[in-house]
């Protein structure tokens, strides 16, 4: 409403009143807001744009097929994405698999059920977690939760669960699951504070009508507050997607950095942003380069495919709920 | 009052610093190189000792890697480059001025394993080493291992091959080395900064594979013979060309060095792994400055000069103690007629 009022709408066209108009403070902020926000969508471009051009070689001598190929041989000149998508899009699901029930139920407790001071302290400890370096993440994992996937865990879902093809093979300790697993314990800091800051915008009302109603805490939380808080939730699960498909130091030092595809979770993978970091700065030759640079659009249109998805998927849950509700 | 006396003070002797120095920093002669990451501790030293005898210069040197640093010099970005592999034709073809091969230090690169309870160090014949890394030998006690360790017991476990994920000079030796004393290598697999491994899982950079190796058993991985003998870690010997057993050290490497300088060419292109002589390692390489063989500007031609001479002699003495092998005296002696090329 503001900018209608200081916007003389009818003022004719030209270059003299434009600049009469930008004496109004309004109008410099609109104009300068405007470019900022134009800089954003440009750098996007920008970006496709330089992946595109150094990427010519591969695209022209791969076409299509560089997405469907397993190879990935430097010696012959073989280049080939799918093992990278493999293990980029599994990895990134099993952490989501992991961290969401985990941290939308640890966001819960913290809105909820927790008093204020111990909620307070949590959210501190949280925050702090998502500021630690993933170089700090993939150090840790090393030295305890591949140790620990090795002998413990690993062994394990063999024993138990090893008629499933996904829990068979040789146990490494390195491998999707871990990496899987890692990643899960970076993206949980995104989680729970998001979550935990949209189940606290919900207004008491809502608490107060559904326990007026007759309901328990539990059900109240459950069945009001968490779907009236589902859109920050769901946001907050995104985030943590998209760390997880782009996250690259972490996950080079678990995954096992084998260009190949097994249905077996324990067994060693790749993903694509760990191969450009591992071989960019030691890639001999154009056409290696230039794969390279295409598996970066890869994951650049990978990244745009899946948010798409998710947000249609929120749009087509949101629709489903308002009409139960 | 006192502390504004104090902070006029400070300003004061700032700016006299300032006045000094300007005049100083504007003489220098700047130049700038990139490239390979495993002679950085030398190349740092050199590029700090240097300029104190060379006053009028100063060298900056980013280790970025081997192929970023042939990429640079490309592209005209640095005044010369590094690498860990000599540059290939197509490579060079590239370049509108032909650069020029300085070999200035030497590497080696040894087995390391992770056998629980086995205190020997272990033999390795080429036959045995390309097995292993080709996957063909799968477990610890095969025959052909016993044969070369009589007397050793080995455990009859799976072999866990560790390698190199990063594309690195080291991984280019090391598969280098193997297509040469394998023909299955070769066709299967080859040699390069980065190969199709058809074995075995990656682990970045060389305390990454010893970290891996460490901790699982029953393992086996590459590594710098620098990075081993700093660490500490327990290696085992390979057979050489000559049909000895040598555990790596700074004098067999450089000996191999030694033993491939009569067939050198004259451009210093040279791969020495599996080199010829009774006590010549097997698996070492050398490390090359880039320089290309016309300088627009006299000053850095001159300072570039300067260097290459005071590296071949001087230099040379500061290898040993950074654990890197220095070069054999009939390198030094080619490589100072090369200089000359220099335009």
């Amino acid at each position: 409403m503001a900018t209608s009022v200081t916007l003389p709408a009818h003022s004719p066209p030209g270059a003299r009143s434009f600049f009469k108009r930008l004496t109004s403070g309004d109008e410099i902020a609109r104009l300068v807001t405007t470019l900022f926000a134009s800089l954003i969508l440009l750098l996007t471009l920008g970006i496709v744009w330089e992946l595109w051009i150094h990427s010519t070689l591969a695209r022209e001598k791969f076409g299509f097929g560089f997405l469907t190929s397993t190879a990935w041989n430097p010696v012959t000149d073989q280049f080939g994405a799918f093992p990278f998508i493999y293990g980029t899009v599994i990895t990134s699901v099993l952490a989501l698999l992991i961290a969401v029930p985990l941290g939308v139920g640890a966001a819960i407790f913290l809105a909820e059920l927790a008093p204020p001071r111990i909620s307070s302290a949590f959210t501190f400890f949280i925050e702090l977690l998502a500021a630690v370096p993933s170089v700090i993440y993939g150090l840790l994992a090393i030295f305890t939760l591949v140790p620990l996937m090795r002998d413990s865990i690993g062994p394990f879902l063999k024993a138990r669960l090893g008629f499933l093809p996904i829990f068979t093979g040789p146990v490494f300790g390195v491998g999707y699951l871990t990496a899987g697993m890692i990643l899960a314990i970076m993206t949980l800091p995104f989680i729970i504070s998001i979550s935990r800051d949209s189940l606290l915008e919900v207004p008491t009302e809502q608490r107060e009508a559904a326990l007026a109603l007759g309901a328990t805490r539990w059900e109240s939380t459950w069945h009001v507050v968490v779907p009236y808080a589902r859109l920050g939730i769901f946001g907050s699960i995104f985030l943590g997607l998209a760390r997880a498909l782009g996250e690259t130091m972490a996950v080079t030092m678990v995954i096992g950095n084998d260009p190949s595809i097994h249905a077996s979770l324990l067994s060693p993978g790749y993903t694509i942003a760990a191969i450009i970091a591992n071989e960019f700065a030691e890639a001999t030759g154009d056409l290696y380069l230039q794969s390279l640079v295409a598996l970066a659009l890869v994951l650049f249109v990978l990244t745009i495919v899946i948010n798409a998805l998710a947000r249609l998927l929120i749009i087509a849950t949101t629709r489903r709920g308002s009409s139960q509700a | 009052m006192k502390k504004n006396g104090l902070w006029l003070g400070a300003f004061g002797a700032l700016a006299l610093l300032l006045a000094v120095a300007e005049p100083v920093l504007l003489a220098k002669v700047l130049i700038n190189g990139a490239g390979a990451t495993f002679p950085e501790v030398i190349y740092t030293k050199w590029f700090e000792e240097f300029p104190k005898k060379y006053p009028d210069s100063q060298i900056n040197y980013q280790a970025l890697g081997s192929g970023a640093g042939i990429r640079q010099l490309t592209e005209g970005t640095v005044d010369f480059g590094a690498s860990d592999m000599p540059m290939t034709d197509a490579q060079i073809s590239k370049l509108k001025v032909k650069p020029l091969h300085f070999p200035t230090v030497l590497g080696g690169i040894v087995p390391t394993y992770n056998i629980p309870g086995l205190k020997q160090d272990l033999k390795f014949t080429p036959a045995v080493l390309a097995g292993i890394f080709l996957g063909k030998i799968k477990k610890w006690s095969d025959p052909e291992l016993t044969k070369a360790n009589p007397g050793v017991k080995l455990p009859d476990t799976d072999i866990l091959v560790v390698h190199r994920s990063d594309g690195s000079g080291t991984t280019f030796v090391f598969t280098d080395y193997l297509s040469k004393v394998s023909p299955e290598w070769k066709t299967v697999v080859g040699s390069n900064t980065s190969v199709k491994w058809p074995v075995g899982i990656g682990a970045e950079h060389n305390e990454g594979v010893a970290g891996l190796v460490k901790q699982s058993p029953n393992s086996i991985g590459y590594v710098e013979l620098i990075y081993a003998t700093q660490n500490k870690m327990g290696y085992g010997a390979i057979q050489n060309a000559a049909g000895t057993f040598l555990r790596a050290d700074l004098g067999s490497v450089t000996e191999a060095a030694a033993g491939a300088a009569k067939n050198m060419p004259d451009d210093f292109r040279v791969s020495i792994t599996n080199a010829p002589g009774k006590q010549a390692y097997p698996i070492a390489s050398f490390t090359w400055l880039l320089v290309p063989s016309k300088f627009a500007d006299a000053e850095k031609k001159k300072v570039i000069v300067e260097f290459l001479r005071w590296m071949l002699t001087d230099g040379q003495k500061y290898a040993a103690g950074l654990s890197y092998a220095p070069l054999p005296k009939e390198v030094v002696a080619k490589e100072e007629k090369a200089i000359a090329l220099i335009q």
